[in-house]
């Protein structure tokens, strides 16, 4: 028999979402972050975050909501099951999510108390894509349990978890690399090398520190969860191309540009991100056919069928109209030299 | 607390506090664009001043109803699984399209806010425009859910639950869809404009001379708006009560405390329900009136609550929550209509401002009619009642069976507390390192920076 597709399409699209949230929020965080770090100095450098992220916050918020919504909409009974087994640390990122987008609009607006306001949302900024990740352990196996017939997560097991915390481990230390990574392009881009150096170096720290979490972490999952590193090991060349991706992005922050400076950040930013797709993609398919091992799989998950077109439909003419403000946006705030160096703030 | 009376009390509490952020976003972007369009057409740069500071509010408040609405958009998971694995296969389009709406509207704002002084004036009025749209848009996604938990339409259920014959545009065009976009979308604006007239009421009494001008011009804006859409939200909120009548006749049943199914049914206005000797205590009843109201003649047939199970009963309360949400609409379009006619009748005479008496009557429009918003959705969630989707599934079904709820719910409460406090504190700080005579003072060149400061 022919296997549907339709449950297959709709997972790749999950995906991609989740993948384009993951660079997203983890560069929407960190550069709260870093205009938290970079509030009392006088390098540019905080003052280029904050300039990336007042535009642009809203929009990647967006996305995760988008990311929420898709899941509930394709893969319903993920979402009661997640949505049971995960209500404590989903709210608790729900209010840290709250806290800081409300501080950092606030420190927008009140000059007086900038600093202390940043402060508030640059340290609940870093945790939250380190407590986001911390989910993803919980789909792979070992901490939920059922009983009478309803899913409950193992919280003991949860919170002492070795593997729970590499999970934090990388989500932070990825968080702190993509963000110092793009901002050292916006800064490139916006034509100011102090703050471009600030970044490049944090980039240059951060990267290497990242891949080595990463391969820990795969080798210290739960024993539950050797299902997917038997899985995972299956599509070690997409690893492998995934660090050579790396690589090249890394050794591009050392390239001399035609005018004799230092680093190529764009050539870097665009390398990491495909080393980012091929980890997530290659782990997403390994992760397969199960969402919650080893109760829900994608097929059990799926949609009603005609729910499953429309959403397609919907999602690409919603795409299609919003695709030149999408463009205008962009050019608005990531390339026009007015906004970028600040000639009207 | 049982986990399902918790789970409604949270869940109820968390969208009262995103409804308060997310009407003001929709009310008071609509006044940006209208200030902006008059800026852009009457060359008044006052109206340009007036559209900045309302824009500076609204980046404010969506810092807060942006994050509540990501609440309550998880929490619907969180809280009603039962319910949103219907959801998800039936009726998840308009959350898909709600989605696109956020989009536009935060891309739209993005631009307008930060990137005014690179747009040519038109251009401004087109972002502040797409704004609104998008604001509004989101309002009549989300009401298509609701609509549709009320009047059901679209799929069909197997006795064991399972799910068939999904058809998501029926869905989505449920029978009480249009009437119930409609009286939230002029519900929202009318609370936009009067929460503007509020304000311009404070500000006159308070302010010298020099301001004056601003702040009625202001006000006569906002009054404008308040007559025409609170007129809006009556008729339609008129074609509600009848889509009741049709629909789910409990609920309005339990709206009028109407127990006995009759023809020449009449109006209960006031005093409360009383369940046990199945009478209104208090309240006076105005002959024929409800059986014209809700089918146009007096002899149309009303169903009354003895029609229908006892379990089925919506909560008593139902009455007074109508009641309060009815009287503030009359009497909401009752003073900006008095407030619109006294100006034009003393400026007929010669006296151009307006009397104190009558700035003090507006003072509290803006927040009665963010009353009536919270008043309606409480009338319209807890009249569904023990239905989450109307005679489809239960509250109970529908509620999570997670356990720690309590302690969630009050971390959370005392959150919106904490942001909505700050959130006041904000404003006023803002709007006081900022006063208007400093607009007035330094924008000469109107149209170069005025938006670039809303940084
Ligand atoms: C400023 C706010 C406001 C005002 C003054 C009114 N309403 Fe309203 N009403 C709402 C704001 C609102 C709302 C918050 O927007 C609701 C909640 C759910 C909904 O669909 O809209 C609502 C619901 C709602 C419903 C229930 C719909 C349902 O449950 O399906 C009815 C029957 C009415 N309204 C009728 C009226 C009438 C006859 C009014 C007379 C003037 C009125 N409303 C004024
Ligand atoms: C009638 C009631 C409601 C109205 C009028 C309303 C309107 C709005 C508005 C105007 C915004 C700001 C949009 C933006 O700038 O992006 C917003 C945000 C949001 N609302 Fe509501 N909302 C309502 C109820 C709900 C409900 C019940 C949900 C949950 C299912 C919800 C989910 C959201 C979400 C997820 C956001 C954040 C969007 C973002 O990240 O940009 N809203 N809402
Ligand atoms: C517009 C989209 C809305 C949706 C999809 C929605 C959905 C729900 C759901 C699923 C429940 C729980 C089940 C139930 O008790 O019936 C509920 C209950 C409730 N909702 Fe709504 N709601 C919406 C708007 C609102 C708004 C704007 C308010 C704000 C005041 C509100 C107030 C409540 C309250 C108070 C309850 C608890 C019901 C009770 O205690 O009787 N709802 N709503």
């Amino acid at each position: 028999m022919v296997q549907p597709i339709e449950p297959s399409i709709a997972i790749l699209t999950v995906w991609v979402v989740l993948y384009i949230y993951s660079l997203a929020g983890s560069i929407d965080f960190g550069a709260s972050f870093w205009a938290m770090v970079h509030a009392n100095q006088h390098t540019q450098a905080g003052k280029i975050a904050n300039r990336f992220l007042s535009p642009t916050w809203e929009v990647t918020n967006t996305i995760l909501v988008l990311l929420v919504v898709m899941t509930v909409g394709f893969f319903p009974k993920a979402a009661y099951m997640l949505g049971t087994v995960l209500i404590v640390p989903v709210s608790i990122i729900m209010l840290l999510i709250s806290i800081r987008s409300a501080f950092m609009v606030f420190a927008f607006s009140v000059e007086r108390y900038r600093k202390a306001l940043q402060v508030v949302s640059g340290l609940t900024a870093l945790f939250i894509p380190a407590l986001l990740i911390s989910a993803l352990p919980v789909t792979q196996g070992g901490f939920v349990q059922m009983i009478h017939g309803q899913e409950e997560l193992l919280f003991g097991k949860w919170l002492t978890s070795p593997s729970v915390y590499l999970y934090i481990l990388f989500g932070l230390s990825s968080e702190l690399f993509l963000s110092s990574l793009f901002l050292a392009d916006y800064a490139r881009e916006s034509g100011d090398d102090s703050a471009y150096e600030v970044y490049r170096r944090y980039a240059i720290t951060f990267g290497p520190i990242t891949l080595l979490v990463a391969v820990f972490t795969l080798y210290t999952l739960e024993p539950e969860a050797d299902w997917l590193l038997d899985r995972l090991l299956r599509y070690n060349t997409w690893y492998v191309w995934s660090i050579i991706a790396f690589l090249i992005g890394y050794v591009a922050l050392w390239w001399k540009t035609k005018d004799k400076k230092i680093g190529r950040p764009r050539v870097a930013v665009v390398f990491v991100a495909i080393q980012y797709a091929l980890a997530t993609f290659a782990y997403g398919a390994s992760h397969l056919p199960y969402i919650v091992y080893p109760y829900l799989t994608v097929n059990q998950a799926f949609t009603q069928i005609n729910t499953f077109y429309s959403l397609l439909k919907v999602f690409t003419i919603g795409l299609a109209i919003l695709l030149p403000g999408f463009v205008l946006f962009w050019r608005l705030f990531m390339k026009d030299k007015r906004y970028l160096e600040g000639k009207n703030s | 607390m049982d986990t399902v009376t918790l789970a409604r009390a949270f869940f109820g509490t968390s969208l009262a506090f995103h409804i308060i952020f997310a009407t003001l976003a929709i009310g008071l972007s609509a006044m940006v664009f209208l200030s902006e369009l008059i800026h852009y057409w009457k060359k008044d740069r006052d109206f340009g001043i007036l559209a900045k500071r309302w824009t500076k509010s609204v980046a404010i408040l969506l810092g807060v109803a942006i994050p509540s609405g990501t609440i309550v958009g998880v929490q619907l998971s969180l809280l009603w699984p039962g319910f949103m694995r219907i959801v998800g296969q039936v009726i998840a389009v308009p959350f898909q399209v709600e989605i696109f709406a956020f989009f536009l509207e935060a891309l739209a704002l993005s631009i307008y806010v930060y990137g005014a002084d690179r747009l040519r004036p038109p251009y401004r009025v087109i972002a502040a425009f797409l704004v609104t749209l998008g604001a509004t848009a989101s309002a009549v996604l989300i009401t298509s859910v609701n609509t549709w938990m009320n009047t059901p339409a679209g799929f069909k259920v197997k006795p064991n639950g399972t799910i068939y014959d999904v058809d998501p545009w029926k869905a989505f065009f449920n029978p009480s869809f249009y009437e119930t976009a409609y009286h939230v979308v002029v519900s929202a604006l009318m609370t936009g404009a009067f929460v503007i007239a509020s304000v311009a009421a404070y500000r006159l009494l308070k302010t010298s001379q020099a301001e004056r001008l601003i702040h009625t011009k202001a006000l006569m804006l906002s009054l404008v708006v308040a007559v025409a859409m609170s007129f809006l939200t009556a008729l339609s909120g008129h074609e509600s009560a009848q889509g009741l009548h049709e629909y789910t006749p409990e609920k309005l049943a339990a709206a009028e405390g109407l127990f006995k199914t009759q023809r020449y049914a009449p109006l209960a206005i006031g005093g409360y329900v009383d369940y046990r000797k199945k009478e209104i205590i208090g309240g006076i009843e105005v002959p024929y009136l409800l059986s014209f109201l809700a089918g146009n003649r007096f002899d149309t047939v009303v169903k009354g609550l003895e029609e229908f199970p006892r379990w089925t009963w919506p909560p008593a309360y139902t009455h007074t929550l109508f009641n309060v949400m009815v009287g503030i609409g009359f009497l909401l379009l009752g003073l900006a209509g008095l407030a619109l006619l006294v100006w034009w009748l003393r400026k007929r005479n010669g006296q151009p401002w307006w009397p104190k008496w009558l700035l003090y009557l507006l003072l509290p429009t803006g927040p009665l009619s963010i009353l009536g918003i919270e008043f309606g959705w409480i009338f319209s969630c807890s009249g569904r009642q023990p239905w989450t989707i109307y005679h489809i599934q239960t509250t109970a079904e529908a509620a999570t069976k997670a356990e720690h709820l309590g302690a969630l719910f009050v971390a959370f409460a005392l959150v919106y507390l904490f942001l909505g406090t700050l959130v006041c504190l904000v404003l006023t700080h803002y709007f006081k390192r900022h006063p208007i005579a400093l607009d007035l003072k330094s924008n000469e060149t109107l149209g170069e920076d005025t938006h670039g400061a809303a940084h």
